[in-house]
């Protein structure tokens, strides 16, 4: 017999059991379908982040927390819910035909991308540590695996070797930390950290040392996760090596499910503490937004320079980060909204553009492109000039609200932090306005054939940019949604 | 009338899209529908003229509605500064299309989209009163500017391109970061509210704070004057640009800085622009003479009007940084008048690019024999912007004089200086470019002026000539916007500062700033008086 809690449970856990079920429905018929409809599969598992996104809203009618506080519910929980399945949509979409022209279009590609999503679903929603390693980790296994997805690249093997090995050195990190913490206060839950902190700063004088220290573990974990210096060492050698779709994943969803996490753990348990690890993010991300966008000023790969660019980006989302307020979070939210919109559709026009074994990925191969293909060429931009942080796209709000949730503070540190993202993101603006000049001021490069793009990327590419244009006039409605996720943390 | 200004704004974006209706190879009816366009505009535009009520200082034609959140909204409006520089933009651009209308033979579709939005940005910097909707207007300008630039200027366009976006943007983040910074100290982005707070003292800056934001203010418009020393893109941005860019960039574009200072530096943070008028003023006497010997140096053309526009541009930024009503009015004055002339100029040497396809001085001489109507017209142009009487340059550089004279002696000797120059320069250029023998045989068989060049160029004249002559029927409509800034200028607080003082020695203690003040909303504001 069901009770009604358990029902209740999984209403709370809805897009999670969606996205699994139709992994497993996936993989299951796999074996039986015939290769030339594998790409049915693809439409399938496109068919199931439609079913999780909407089946959000049935979380959306039960908020609360399920399975005895592990799991939570809350409005933020659902914003990043939303972020992570319309990244992995737009993700399968512009996988089907990438898929075909490499000749790997096969069932488990698609069952893994949802396995990764869900996994990033319990991240987003955890409210215990051994919860959020649990979504970590089947986020990170998902993800090693679709890294090394073309299995006859030697790059893409190396990329997945590297993201491997270096990833579970990561979840080390993070889970020996969560260990620390709990010898420090005894529990691993979220809400039960932050009172016995709470209580703690009310008795003591200094900090709990071996939380301090467990956190500061977990920061090197999670800091790995989202690609943020100094630990950022191996993101573009992954971003390269990756197929193109899968970095447009990569490079966006499990960012915005680990800043879900990461704001829960800082902003929430120890938010008591926030004069311990405020200085930490601080640097953090100050190099963060220095060594992507300066290393970015030199690259020639396209991937390599967009994987730099969202290093920067990280920065910058740190800056909202380092707040620690609700607008703070809701800026944050808004940014990462955005960020997702733009860093997709960005990754799928290089999708095609790349051709089949993504020999056309150097700048370079770009000249002549806004008279070849002017439509693609005009969206490449528009995505561009949102990273850049251009007014009227989203990339510029949200990059505006977060400056503007850390000057909220009226704090030099945060006023000199401001200062240094303005700074930066004019160093960015070079890079990004260097494609631009190829694509347009370049004469085109003679034996370069156009090809069309498929229906399904088209779509998926209308549907990023007009989102990015849509944040970028009329922002008020998601962002009075950040507002009330933002609010739905119990934010110190 | 209502939504007047959002369709003059918005007006050439909406021809955009019927461009994009047509077919890219369909050079003919595409530049007649952007001329089109930019006619009715400029007719639109003429409705402003109208309904102005030239006694009237504040905005006028306001439009305000809701738009993110409760801090920022869609809100514009005209008074007497900004009025005439709209007019110039709805002026300028239908001149700027019909100039290109055989030299642009690539892309013409994208070149006259890019004309159009650019149009737009401009009209809207204008008449944005929402600082957030000023700084959205502002930055998306540049894009139009940069493809115009780059992809239909001359040999080192890219450079040229890549220098000028850059120089802008890093000027504008950080008025970005400065307008946050205002809005974190008053709990709003309207120009009208932010303002009556500092006046009356709801909101009170202390002083190292308001000199930090009148400097990031203040830099972001220096480099777009540009003031000497941040114009070293200028001359790169004109020389490569299109002859359309080039006049635009010129009569439009350059002015959207000292209409910043005057919009924003000077009523917003009166203490620090006193405290830095000392140093801009030298700075712009520096751009006024700098500029001046380094154009009449110059071998190419339109390099040496590049440079004039630094010795222009730095007589508008000393009658802003006077502080009398003479001065500003002369300043506003002169920015119409740079516009008309300079953008006149780039006009003729275009003219004389498209036969010639060089910019050269010494390609040229004794032009004056095959295109006599063509020179004739250069020459006017050239009078005027050397400020001959009764043409509009006397009028504005003179108003600039007198008012510098009033507060400062030694800057108005110095700028006088700027004023002789500008004769050598120019007259100088245009006796090795028309008068004399032929040098090159080539030119011996040049076109004179077409009909529609002529057309070009006689609209300008007219135009010269009648700000001139009728100089009240413009300084009439300024003068209560120009008091009012004067006003604004001068707060209660200081007061209590002895009008004689040393800037900076008798700051009073400012209290603390305050915690945030209630957000205004669209109906309580639209029921205020």
């Amino acid at each position: 017999m069901i009770s009604a809690e358990q029902i209740t449970n999984l209403h709370r856990l809805a897009p999670e059991i969606v996205l699994c079920i139709f992994g497993i429905i996936v993989m299951f018929i796999d074996p039986f379908v015939k290769p030339s409809g594998k790409r049915a599969l693809g439409w399938l598992s496109f068919f199931g982040a439609l079913i999780a996104l909407a089946s959000v809203r049935i979380v959306a009618s039960n908020p609360g927390a399920a399975y005895s506080d592990l799991i939570s519910a809350d409005g933020f929980s659902i914003f990043v819910h939303v972020v992570v399945i319309v990244a992995t949509a737009l993700a399968i979409l512009g996988s089907l035909d990438y898929l075909d022209q490499e000749d790997i279009q096969r069932g488990e590609y698609y069952a893994l991308v949802l396995f990764a999503a869900a996994g990033m679903g319990i991240l987003a929603g955890a409210n215990e540590l051994v919860t959020a390693f649990i979504g970590l980790e089947m986020s990170s296994i998902s993800t090693y695996v679709l890294v090394g997805f073309r299995r006859r690249s030697l790059k893409s093997n190396e990329a997945s070797l590297k993201y491997f090995l270096l990833g579970s050195f990561a979840t080390a990190f993070f889970l020996y930390g969560v260990a620390m913490v709990y010898g420090a206060t005894g529990s691993t839950r979220i809400d039960a950290i932050q009172s016995f902190l709470q209580s703690w700063q009310a008795t003591h004088s200094g900090p709990s040392a071996l939380a301090i220290v467990g956190l500061a573990l977990i920061f090197v974990g999670l800091g790995f996760k989202v690609v943020a210096a100094p630990f950022q060492v191996y993101g573009p050698d992954v971003y390269e090596g990756a197929p193109t779709p899968v970095t447009a994943l990569l490079s966006s969803a499990p960012k915005a499910a680990t800043f879900a996490v990461m704001l829960r753990i800082f902003s929430v348990a120890f938010g008591s503490a926030s004069h311990y690890w405020f200085w930490a993010i601080w640097v953090c991300a100050v190099l963060t937004m220095l060594v992507g966008n300066l290393a970015a000023l030199v690259q020639t790969n396209v991937k390599r320079m967009l994987a730099y660019s969202s290093i920067a980006h990280a920065g910058y989302i740190l800056v909202a980060f380092a707040a620690g307020t609700a607008v703070g979070t809701a800026a944050l939210l808004f940014y990462l909204a955005a960020y997702v919109l733009m860093k997709v559709g960005a990754f799928l026009v290089v999708t095609h553009l790349g051709q089949q074994g993504e020999k056309r990925v150097e700048i370079r191969d770009y000249a002549g492109l806004g008279m070849k293909q002017p439509m693609l060429a005009a969206c490449f931009s528009l995505f561009l000039l949102s990273l850049l942080g251009l007014p009227a796209t989203g990339g510029f709000l949200g990059k505006f609200f977060a400056f503007q949730s850390a000057l909220d503070l009226r704090q030099p540190a945060f006023v000199w932090l401001v200062v240094i993202a303005a700074v930066n993101s004019v160093i960015g603006a070079y890079y990004y306005l260097r494609v631009i000049i190829v694509m347009y001021f370049s004469e085109p490069s003679g034996d370069y054939v156009p090809t069309a793009v498929a229906p399904a990327l088209t779509f998926a590419l209308v549907l990023a940019a007009a989102g990015t244009l849509y944040l970028g006039l009329f922002p008020s409605r998601v962002l009075l949604m950040a507002k009330s996720a933002a609010d739905s943390l119990a934010l110190h | 009338m209502p939504l007047l200004l959002t369709v003059i704004t918005f007006l050439p974006l909406l021809s955009v899209a019927a461009l994009l209706l047509l077919k890219a190879d369909d050079h003919v009816w595409i530049r007649r529908i952007a001329l089109a366009a930019s006619i009715a505009e400029f007719l639109i535009s003429l409705f402003l003229l109208r309904g102005f009520d030239a006694s009237d200082s504040r905005y006028q034609f306001e439009e305000l509605h809701q738009w993110i959140g409760q801090a920022i909204h869609y809100h514009m409006g005209v008074d007497g500064i900004s009025l005439f520089l709209v007019l110039l933009t709805t002026f300028l651009t239908p001149l700027a299309i019909l100039c290109s209308w055989e030299s642009i033979h690539e892309h013409p579709k994208g070149f006259f989209t890019a004309l159009l939005i650019l149009e737009t940005g401009m009209i809207g910097v204008f008449v944005s009163i929402d600082l957030f909707l000023f700084f959205v207007f502002w930055e998306v300008m540049l894009i139009p500017m940069y493809f115009i630039i780059g992809m239909w200027g001359h040999e080192r366009r890219i450079y040229a391109a890549v220098k000028f976006i850059l120089y802008t943007m890093l000027g504008s983040i950080l008025m970005l970061v400065a307008i946050l910074w205002l809005y974190n100290l008053t709990g709003t982005f309207d120009l009208q509210d932010i303002q009556a707070k500092l006046q009356a003292g709801i909101v009170s800056l202390p002083p190292s704070t308001e000199l930090l934001l009148f400097l990031a203010f203040f830099f972001a418009f220096a480099i777009k004057v540009p003031l000497f020393p941040f114009h070293t893109w200028l001359p790169d941005a004109h020389t490569e640009a299109p002859t359309a860019g080039s006049v635009i960039l010129a009569g439009v574009m350059l002015k959207l800085g000292t209409y910043g200072m005057l919009r924003f530096c000077l009523p917003l943070f009166p203490d620090a622009a006193h405290r830095m008028a000392p140093a801009i003023g030298v700075l712009a006497i520096i751009g006024i003479v700098y500029g001046a010997l380094v154009a009449t140096v110059q071998h190419d053309l339109k390099r040496l009007v590049a440079y004039t526009s630094v010795s222009h541009l730095g007589f508008v930024v000393l009658g802003l940084f006077a502080f009398n009503t003479v001065s500003i009015q002369g300043a506003i004055y002169q920015m119409l008048n740079h516009g008309i002339s300079t953008g006149a100029l780039f006009l003729g040497v275009g003219m004389l690019y498209d036969r010639r396809h060089t910019h050269e001085i010494k390609e040229f001489g004794g032009l004056a024999t095959p295109m006599p109507v063509l020179m004739s017209f250069f020459l006017f142009i050239s009078l005027s912007s050397l400020a001959l009487p009764p043409l509009n340059g006397f009028i504005g550089e003179f108003l600039i004089l007198i008012g510098t004279f009033q507060s400062h002696h030694a800057w108005a000797a110095w700028a006088t200086s700027g004023a002789v120059l500008s004769a050598i320069y120019l007259l100088w250029a245009y006796q090795r470019v028309a008068l004399g023998e032929i040098t090159v045989e080539k030119n011996r068989t040049l076109q004179d002026a077409s009909t529609r060049e002529r057309i070009i160029l006689a609209t300008m004249a007219v135009m010269i000539l009648f700000m001139g002559i009728a100089s009240p029927l413009f300084t009439r409509r300024m003068a209560a916007s120009t008091d009012n800034v004067l006003r604004q200028m001068d707060r209660p607080q200081n007061a209590l500062r002895h009008p004689d003082s040393r800037p900076g020695r008798h700051f009073v203690a400012l209290p603390a700033p305050q915690p945030y003040p209630a957000p205004v909303t669209v109906a309580e504001r639209r029921a205020r008086p």
